[in-house]
């Protein structure tokens, strides 16, 4: 390179003086480099794209950031999965359907057994996993939803009740609910009913599920939920925070015959009316398993 | 000179020097890659005798070996942990009324922890990867402090001791591209269509905008480097066929393609090496007598010409940062022209 500046030097060419050899040379090898190397990103790129979808039944430690920020944050270090005590962590390697180097752990295998002291997150050095997350109540790894109610156990009337049993929220996290088991028509269904207020998504329901394939599964809080629509606001809400009708009381007019109903209950049988409202049609709400409730003929 | 000699450089410094000290530093670095390496393997293993419960060893050998195994590893089943402690680990219960609940595998000792992206030292250090805490930042992620403390520690350091000794001291893929070099060297194999050599700082640049635009560590999903030593300790996966390929390409399509052409990381390392301290340097350059197999080892030949030549400068310190610090050219030289020195020391015998 420098010889042939030398030589530049010497004799430069009289009729071109602007034009070395050496910047030609210098410039298609820059812009060969700059191909190649913003090419490779680019594939790198791409790739990352293409591959960065959480699959569904792969979950992320306690106090993980929401998935996108997560695969800005996460250094992929292993840390926690060091850290974690019963080792139900894993960090995906190329090939797993996880994002490539990220920790998360599968519930039906290996849930998460919701260490108090949280120590997953104690070391996690970039806030990957929130140290804003003490307690691991408030926990949202996933929320368990009962996929399949046809072949959940509870719900062909028979008692079962182990994602209830292992919930480690039990009653809070997951209530039985009874129900008139309309097959043999005098017995209970005891449901299991998720409440997402609650529920941590650790998995232990869906891991001690007694079938081939669990019926309750916990799937990332994304797919596990629906979402109204921004503009959506119930009427019933927004009058107690207005603190009455927002369009004003609506005009009651007696109905003959009907003096004493609700408004807008037209039946006309007004020899009970007080045992007949709605609200007595509805299930009992939620009970705790009493043995001596059951035995009731 | 002949093609022969450079199949199998270091022949004169053998016969002259004896075989140990014609490979000295090559055993040195070999300790230093395997030794890091068997660190975190060890320390890993030795956090678990104390540890209470069995299972935790059981769980501790499975992630070393293949992280992509599921093995099972509560000892306890959920059922157990219900009727033992009432649920696991709500806040009104009593502490002591279920030990299993709370394993604290952190009363073991910890040499190091995580892998070379972070790690923490001694259960106090935190280390980084610098490089990796930019592109978080080009992905438009603020880290917590400890991050960047980590990132701050492994910049100076390799700041002070030159960039690229990252590059030969301690980066595992180094062992696989030194065999492809070596395999050349020994079966002749000539093919060569190598990238432009700044190719690695484009690739480099690119990691950041493809941060910056997907939102992600984007590199990460095929960084060999971090796949390497992260499949080691936790599961290699399907993260081997990336190394055997820098292996093939280092060996079949061109001469040191991956580290010495490609590699971002080493790219970033050698520009954080600019202004570092330690230097090789080529004191008794008057003694060469051009065998050239200082050229035939060096994976960044380019850095010995000024310093050996005096081609550009008059010192016989080699600056360029590329320089990976191996010391490979103080082995393999009969007339013991290099020595490893500071980057102030202008002595040379010319």
């Amino acid at each position: 390179m420098s010889k042939e500046q030398n030589a530049e030097r010497v004799a430069p060419p009289p009729e071109k003086p602007k034009v070395f050899p050496g910047r030609r040379k210098f410039l298609s090898g820059m812009a060969g480099a700059a191909g190649s190397g913003c090419l490779m990103a680019l594939g790198a790129g791409l790739y990352s794209r293409q591959a960065r979808a959480l699959p569904a039944l792969a979950l992320r430690p306690p106090g993980a950031l929401p998935e996108a920020e997560f695969l800005a944050a996460c250094t992929r270090c292993g840390i926690c999965v060091q850290d974690c005590p019963p080792r139900i962590l894993k960090l995906a390697s190329p090939g797993d359907p996880v994002p490539t180097g990220t920790p998360y752990f599968t519930a039906r295998t290996d849930p998460c057994i919701m260490c108090e002291d949280v120590p997953c997150i104690k070391n996690c050095p970039t806030g990957a996993l929130s140290p804003k997350l003490t307690d691991i109540t408030e926990a949202r790894m996933g929320l368990a939803v009962l996929v399949d109610q046809e072949n959940c156990i509870a719900y062909l009337g028979l008692r079962c009740e182990l994602c209830y049993n292992a919930c480690p929220l039990i009653g809070k996290a997951i209530t039985l609910e009874k129900r008139h088991n309309p097959r043999s028509d005098r017995h209970a269904m005891l449901l299991p009913i998720v409440h997402s207020e609650h529920c941590t998504g650790c998995g232990l329901c869906e891991k001690v599920c007694l079938l081939e394939e669990a019926a309750i599964r916990v799937l990332p809080p994304a797919l596990a939920q629906g979402k109204g629509g921004k503009h959506y606001r119930k009427g019933w809400e927004e009058k107690e925070k207005h603190g009455g009708s927002l369009i004003g009381d609506q005009l009651e007019l007696p109905v003959r015959g009907l003096e004493n109903k609700a408004y807008g209950d037209t039946r006309v049988n007004d020899d009970a009316p007080s045992q007949q409202t709605p609200a007595d049609l509805l299930p009992p709400p939620e009970i705790t398993p009493d043995a001596n409730s059951e035995n009731k003929p | 000179m002949s093609a022969r000699i450079q199949d199998r450089p270091g022949q004169d410094a053998i016969a002259q020097k004896g075989w140990r000290a014609a490979h000295k530093w090559l055993l040195l670095r070999r300790t230093s890659q395997i030794g890091i390496l068997a660190l975190f393997m060890i320390s890993a293993l030795l956090a678990v005798p104390h540890s209470e419960n069995s299972a935790q060893s059981d769980g501790n050998t499975s992630v070393q070996s293949s992280g992509s195994s599921a093995t099972p590893l509560l000892d306890v089943s959920p059922l157990q942990l219900m009727q033992e402690g009432g649920g696991v680990s709500t806040s009104e219960n009593n502490p002591a009324a279920s030990p299993k609940n709370k394993p604290k595998p952190t009363t073991g000792f910890w040499i190091i922890k995580g892998n070379l992206s972070s790690s923490l030292f001694l259960d106090a250090i935190p280390l980084t990867d610098p490089y990796l805490l930019l592109q978080m930042l080009a992905a438009g992620f603020k880290p917590a402090a400890t991050a960047i403390l980590g990132a701050l520690i492994v910049a100076i350091f390799y700041l002070l001791i030159g960039g690229r000794v990252f590059c030969s001291w301690v980066c595992p893929v180094n062992m696989i591209t030194d065999a492809a070099s070596w395999a050349r060297r020994r079966f002749g194999i000539k093919a060569n269509h190598p990238l432009p050599a700044n190719t690695r700082y484009w690739f480099m640049g690119g990691t950041f905008v493809a941060a910056a635009l997907t939102g992600t560590l984007a590199l990460e999903w095929v960084n060999p480097v971090s796949l390497a030593h992260r499949g080691l300790l936790f599961g290699m996966g399907a993260g081997l066929w990336f190394l055997v390929g820098v292996f093939l390409y280092d060996l079949f399509v061109a001469q040191r393609g991956w580290c010495g052409h490609l590699c971002p990381m080493g790219a970033f390392y050698s520009l954080l090496g600019k202004t570092a301290l330690i230097r090789v340097a080529a004191p008794l350059r008057d003694d060469c007598n051009d065998c050239m197999d200082c050229f035939a080892v060096c994976p960044e030949p380019q850095v010995i010409r000024p310093a050996l030549k005096k081609v550009g400068q008059d010192s016989p310190v080699i600056f360029d940062s590329r320089c990976t610090t191996c010391g490979r050219c103080i082995d393999v030289c009969g007339k013991k022209v290099f020595r490893l020195t500071h980057r102030f020391n202008p002595r040379s015998s010319s």
